[in-house]
């Protein structure tokens, strides 16, 4: 298992969500880039569904009280094992005793630890993704235990690091389809969405991004319809709303644009102040 | 009817919109056709009151063949029975110890709390959907007269099983949660429970009337729910 020495902010077990159960209004949650959590249990050999832990910029420290191989993806938050800094995106040995730190970001915001045969939390309709409400735990904290399987670090020496695509992280490309109500937009909104340079405010967080810059909201309430992680809502006040990964099932806002997969994965890795742009797909 | 891509991975199909017990209906009858499919790609089918969101596990390679395949599930007859609809007696405690804004609501629709209960718990309302929350039954029916606007300011914690009235709309709040609906009694049964099979006893189409419980009666529910001795009252949905 390995022991929670500190944790500053938010982070917790995600695996790549939950599904089935939408219609009782249980959120899909999951990993927010699950594109790096996909890497990581590649890396390791495990299941693309093996649970792993996130780390939101966040100062953390863990110990390890069994030997493991560990994978680390997604955004640079200065890693190191035992104060020695360690590679991203390649498997490591880790002995019984052994310290992980995770520190200054360099890029990228969510960091993404997996170990040899995924994270043993509980599981909780299909998932072990931490969702208040469903799970016990919503983040980790100071002195929680974490379940992992015990495995022979030998089998890792030979393993080399994977490159990545930093543009991944660097990116201000947000690819989008057009939503359900976006034929509803006139013109000088459709351009709004198209030319402006978005930023991120600091209302974001797992369940949606707020955005700072404004697109004049003239549209009709509507009925209450489903909304997906990816969800782009235009709120009366004419504020933009990115839905993330642990939205609600369902929202009355109208739904202007709908983010690709991987621009989910890629808006993971921004946060406040950050910029972009919708590259809109017709 | 309309059908639309949303996004890469879902399809959302949508009728006139309105709320409307006919729609209702056919969203759920549809909803039971696709569902009896058992289509592996289908991961999850969101209803709501005038639409079907039906989301696949990848990337949808041909939109217009799953819609095509989708129109004519839609046509096809329901071969297997279709799930039972309830109507259930859910018991709620209108003590102002829980009702935080009957006081309000009194007040400004010059109705007594009195008055303001009877309305309320002797009303039938129809389970439309769930969403927002886990277990948030979606209801319809609220009598025009206790139509109450939302709290401009919301309060951060509203307690697991308040009731809630928010514009035209009443509810239950399954899990504490931040919330701008105004609070007039508090339900002691437990509406989301990961541990059973089906986490929510209600489903749409369901049926539900609220009855009056004292101060004493809920904590004897309350015991006796948090240890799964509690049967909520039940018969067969006309």
């Amino acid at each position: 298992m390995i022991k929670v020495l500190s944790s500053s902010f938010n982070s917790s077990i995600q695996d790549l969500g939950r599904f089935g159960y939408g219609d009782i209004g249980v959120p899909v949650s999951g990993a927010m880039d699950s594109y790096s959590a996909k890497l990581a249990n590649h890396i390791l050999g495990n299941n693309d569904v093996d649970a792993v832990l996130e780390i939101t910029l966040n100062k953390s420290k863990l110990l390890f009280d069994n030997e493991s191989i560990i994978c680390i993806t997604g955004a640079d938050l200065s890693p190191k094992l035992n104060n020695k800094s360690i590679r991203l995106n390649s498997a490591i040995n880790v002995r019984k005793d052994d310290i992980l730190t995770f520190d200054k970001p360099i890029y990228g915001v969510r960091s993404y630890l997996a170990v040899k045969g995924g994270f043993q939390t509980e599981v909780v309709l299909n998932s072990r993704s931490f969702y208040k409400g469903i799970t016990k735990a919503s983040a980790i904290k100071k002195n929680d235990t974490l379940p992992i399987r015990m495995a022979s670090s030998e089998s890792a020496k030979s393993f080399s690091t994977v490159k990545i695509n930093k543009r991944q992280f660097t990116t201000t490309d947000i690819e989008a389809y057009t939503g359900p109500e976006y034929e509803l937009l006139n013109k000088k909104q459709r351009e709004g969405l198209n030319n402006t340079l978005f930023t991120i405010s600091k209302d974001n967080s797992r369940m949606g991004y707020r955005l700072e810059e404004l697109i004049a909201n003239t549209l009709k309430t509507m009925l209450t319809s489903a909304v997906l992680p990816g969800t782009v809502q235009l709120t009366p006040s004419g504020k933009l709303i990115v839905l993330m990964r642990d939205c609600q099932v369902t929202g009355g806002y109208p739904r202007v644009l709908q983010l690709s997969e991987n621009a989910i994965n890629k808006l993971a890795q921004k946060a406040t102040k950050n910029t972009f742009r919708f590259k809109i797909a017709f | 009817m309309t059908y639309k891509p949303y996004g890469g991975h879902a399809i959302l199909i949508e009728w006139p919109s309105k709320i409307d017990e006919n729609i209702l209906k056919d969203v759920i009858l549809f909803k039971n056709k696709i569902v009896n499919k058992d289509i592996k790609v289908i991961v999850d089918i969101i209803n709501t009151y005038n639409s079907l969101t039906i989301i696949y596990n990848t990337a949808i390679k041909k939109i217009y063949d799953e819609i095509l395949t989708l129109k004519s599930i839609y046509k096809e007859p329901l071969l297997q029975k279709k799930d039972k609809n309830y109507h259930w007696t859910i018991p709620v405690c209108y003590d102002q110890n829980f009702g935080l804004d009957l006081e309000e609501i009194s007040n400004r629709t010059k109705l007594s709390i009195d008055e303001i209960i009877k309305i309320h718990s002797s009303t039938i309302y129809t389970v439309y959907f769930i969403g927002f929350l886990p277990g948030f039954l979606y209801l319809g029916g609220l009598p025009k007269k206790l139509y109450f606007d939302r709290k401009s300011n919301p309060r951060l914690v509203v307690e697991k099983g308040s009731v809630g009235i928010g514009g035209s709309q009443t509810g239950i709040y399954p899990i504490q949660s931040a919330g701008g609906w105004n609070i007039i009694g508090k339900s002691p049964i437990s509406f989301f429970d990961t541990k059973k099979n089906n986490p929510c006893f209600a489903k749409a189409g369901d049926t539900i009337k609220f009855s009056s419980i004292g101060l004493e009666e809920f904590r004897q529910i309350e015991d006796q729910s948090k240890i799964g001795n509690f049967r909520l009252e039940k018969k067969i949905a006309k």
